[in-house]
């Protein structure tokens, strides 16, 4: 820090300019952060929010452009360099060794001499300070892999800390985090800039830049398009800022009408790889024309009762019936023929094969029907005329059937995946995590069009750890907690009420 | 069985495992720095016909131990170029330099002494010998202990004392030091040392030129110090041998050791079967007894050592994410 007390800001950015190829990735970008506060960086993905920090952290070189840190001119060529200007980067993805321990995680480039001993025991101590200063508590000597996503974040907070940092970027750190974890953080994160730390926090989350930040950034292609204080906006104007058009952040939709029994579940038990009971007897039952919302952290059983439904895992016990017919132990393909239609919780596992073409993937799991080929052979001019109609009319960007999946951004790789399934007119729909990772234009699309499948007629089960989601689809929320449904409740319920029960704390 | 000599096979055992155990400490600094070594064993041929040139045109061993050595570091630096610098496969990069090792220590040994491949057989002062140490002969009749120390502890030559040591120095600097630090991250998780603000390709670079060394070292051993010369693939397959120790030993340096001493038995006591009838069955073809360390890296590598985590990176060159 310098000893002068001028109020210059923690970061100037001017003019930063970066290009990859033809991606023009950060426009003319200029941004202040004032010292000792918090300032959000919003986007959809793609934007340029991720770009312009590994900018300012050393990891890529600006084609154009300045950085000013603490009022001083500042080349930044090298992550080293970001370091000893006193800049810390909580990755998206951690960089942490995960077979180490905590300790030698945090000395790893600052190791203090080509021998060991002594600045291990150094950092040992430093972390005792720092666990101190800002109850950032940690094991030492735990090996990563063995520690919880919270407190591995935790960790890397650490590693900033210890390298001196003032300045502290945040890349999406709450997308791996329950929520209670993701306000564990948000209370450490208020504790760093009530010491004088500046924060900057990257996120598409509204929520979180309402209750966190000062002030706030709205990038959208490339641009920074506005700042705000985060007390002088809503978040109706930031949507609307990072989208470039009105956004209804809340799905419009009529009562439900529910008709016959579609799905029904009796007793299910369902054991995961390990053998671990997952889903303890569980019965519900899922009707035409209704959107039934599964709640909970993830990691309760959700995943395996998606999987048992739609045939990926064999259930233990229990009977799952499709229109009145058991189909436990089915297998994917003849659940589909009844009428199935899934969209996975993890598109690039299993909703996507990210090297085919859009228009491989726009038929995958269907490409046996008549309509794409005749025998072993496909009609590949088939699939992609059906490929370029789902395109259209689901605006998926850009609009190219023969472009690798792997270039398209989330929230069009999941559109494919939603295009593919729904317009299958299946008649029960199974949905996990619709939007993970898929930006808010998107988010809204997708929304709209489960909802039209409600309305169609069809039997809609969502599962969703985004609690907003679940309660502005679904008609009923069935909240899962260590496998068990411990509750169902109407989508009036409070969102506390549903933590509590989420939590396990209350039925 | 007819004396069956327990301390000769123990000396033999010794000689036979140094390769193994160079080599394999060889890959355990590539592998453990996330970059594949499958051309070990090219290192090794390579390094073996550079020495025993090099011992022949000179009378010296040492010089020759120092050609082995600056060969298989320039060959690690090929295999670094292809996949580091250029992010080639691995694999390929190291198939590559094996079949190129046999290929053209061959032609150039035929082409430069016109014996079928072979070098000039080397005289005893161009070679490593057998360093006997005080009171050998005296203790070699001194019943079992003596015998051990004469044939088993003494009675090498000095290449044999460098492996051992190469051991708890290999350890050493994987665990003690801020380069073996470095190099241990860097094989599971490159992101983190560039974010650290340290450069992951002159550390990969780092860990084949100290693979480099120890191949330079175990290919020397074989055609100066075990022969007096360069005979044809006299590799033999030790390169595959110690990558499969490297895989029993879980990447760590003392059980690589304990690891390479268990295959080096298992030659010794084929060679030592040769011609010998096993009571109760009769003479047993030898061939039996020579496939066992590759009967037991089958079953090694079958699963029978629990899981062997092979560092996280390995094998995957390291790209900035965009």
């Amino acid at each position: 820090m310098s000893p002068s007390p001028t109020a210059a800001p923690a970061i100037e950015l001017i003019g930063i300019d970066k290009k990859f190829g033809a991606v023009h990735a950060n426009r003319n970008i200029n941004l202040t952060v004032a010292k000792g506060s918090i300032h959000g960086i919003i986007g959809e993905n793609g934007a340029g929010k991720s770009t312009l920090m590994s900018i300012l952290y050393g990891f890529y070189q600006a084609d154009a452009g300045a950085i000013r840190i603490n009022g001083q001119d500042t080349v930044i060529h090298d992550s080293q360099a970001a370091i000893s200007a006193g800049i810390g980067m909580v990755h998206q993805h951690f960089m942490l060794v995960e077979n180490f321990s905590v300790l030698e995680n945090v000395v790893l480039g600052v190791e203090g001499g080509a021998l060991l001993g002594r600045g291990v025991s150094d950092a040992r101590s430093a972390l005792k300070r720092l666990e101190a200063d800002y109850g950032l508590e940690v094991d030492p000597d735990a090996i990563i892999e063995e520690l919880p996503v919270g407190l591995q974040q935790r960790v890397e907070i650490l590693k900033a800390l210890y390298r001196g940092a003032e300045i502290l970027i945040l890349d999406e750190p709450t997308g791996v985090l329950t929520p209670a974890e993701a306000d564990h953080l948000f209370r450490i994160l208020g504790v760093l800039r009530d010491q004088g730390k500046t924060i900057v926090l990257i996120t598409h989350k509204l929520r979180e830049i309402m209750a966190i930040t000062d002030t706030v950034s709205v990038m959208r292609r490339g641009e920074m398009v506005a700042t705000r204080r985060t007390a002088e906006t809503t978040v109706e104007e930031l949507a609307e800022l990072m989208v470039g058009r009105r956004v209804l952040l809340r799905v419009e939709k009529g009562p439900a009408s529910p008709g016959e029994v579609v799905l029904s579940v009796r007793n299910l038990t369902v054991k995961d790889g390990r053998g671990v009971v997952m889903v303890d007897d569980v019965s519900f039952d899922v009707r035409a024309g209704e959107v039934v919302g599964i709640a909970g952290v993830a990691g309760n059983g959700q995943s395996e009762l998606l999987e048992a439904i739609t045939g990926i895992r064999k259930p233990v016990s229990g009977e799952i019936m499709i229109h009145g017919q058991p189909v436990a132990g089915f297998d994917a393909a003849r659940l589909r023929a009844l009428g199935l239609g899934h969209i996975p919780e993890d598109r690039h596992h299993m909703g996507l094969v990210l090297g085919f073409e859009e228009s491989e993937n726009s038929v995958l799991g269907y490409h046996r029907d008549g309509r794409y080929g005749r025998g072993p052979l496909l009609d590949l001019d088939a699939c992609r005329d059906d490929a370029k109609a789902k395109i259209e009319k689901y605006d998926i960007r850009p609009p190219n059937c023969r472009l690798k999946t792997a270039n398209f951004s989330g929230g069009n790789q999941q559109k494919i995946v939603v295009a593919r399934e729904i317009e299958r007119d299946p008649s029960l729909l199974v949905v996990g995590q619709p939007t993970r990772g898929v930006d808010i234009g998107a988010i809204e699309f997708i929304h709209r069009r489960l909802i039209a499948m409600r309305d169609a007629g069809k039997a809609v089960l969502l599962v969703s750890v985004e609690l907003d989601e679940i309660r502005s689809l679904s008609d009923r929320i069935l909240v899962m907690f260590a496998g068990h449904v411990v509750g169902e409740k109407t989508p009036d319920t409070g969102e506390q009420t549903l933590g509590l029960m989420m939590a396990g704390i209350a039925a | 069985m007819e004396n069956l000599d327990l301390i000769s096979i123990l000396g033999s055992t010794i000689r036979l495992s140094i390769p193994l155990i160079f080599t394999a400490l060889a890959g355990l600094f590539t592998e453990r720095a996330g970059v594949f070594d499958i051309g070990l064993e090219g290192k090794m041929l390579f390094s073996a016909f550079a020495a025993a040139v090099a011992a022949f045109m000179t009378g010296s061993p040492w010089l020759g131990l120092l050609a082995g050595i600056t060969v298989s570091v320039l060959i690690s630096l090929i295999h670094g170029f292809a996949s580091i610098t250029n992010r080639g496969n691995q694999i390929v990069s190291g198939v590559a330099i094996n079949f190129l090792a046999s290929g053209l220590t061959a032609v150039l040994g035929q082409a430069w002494f016109s014996q079928g491949g072979r070098t000039p057989p080397l005289a005893a002062s161009a070679r490593f010998t057998e360093i006997v140490f005080p009171y050998a002969a005296e203790l070699r009749e001194m019943g079992f202990f003596g015998r051990f120390y004469a044939n088993v502890i003494s009675g090498h030559n000095i290449l044999t004392y460098l492996a051992f040591l190469a051991v708890p120095a290999a350890w050493w600097v994987l665990y003690r030091t801020r380069f073996g630090l470095r190099l241990r991250a860097v094989g599971e998780n490159p992101g983190a040392v560039d974010t650290a603000g340290i450069s992951v390709t002159w550390l990969r670079y780092r860990a084949t030129i100290c693979a480099g060394i120890l191949c330079g070292c175990a290919g020397t051993y074989l055609s100066i110090a075990q022969s007096a010369g360069f005979v044809k693939d006299m590799s033999a397959g030790k390169g595959y041998i110690a990558l499969a120790a490297l895989i029993f030993a879980k990447w760590r340096p003392v059980p690589v050791m304990l690891a390479c001493l268990l295959f080096g038995f298992l030659d010794a006591f084929a060679n030592f079967m040769q011609g010998k009838s096993v009571p109760g069955i009769g003479e047993v073809p030898v061939q039996i007894f020579q496939a066992l360390p590759y009967v037991l890296t089958c079953v090694l590598l079958a699963g029978f050592i629990g899981v062997a985590r092979p560092p996280k990176a390995g094998g995957v060159p390291y790209v900035k994410e965009r």
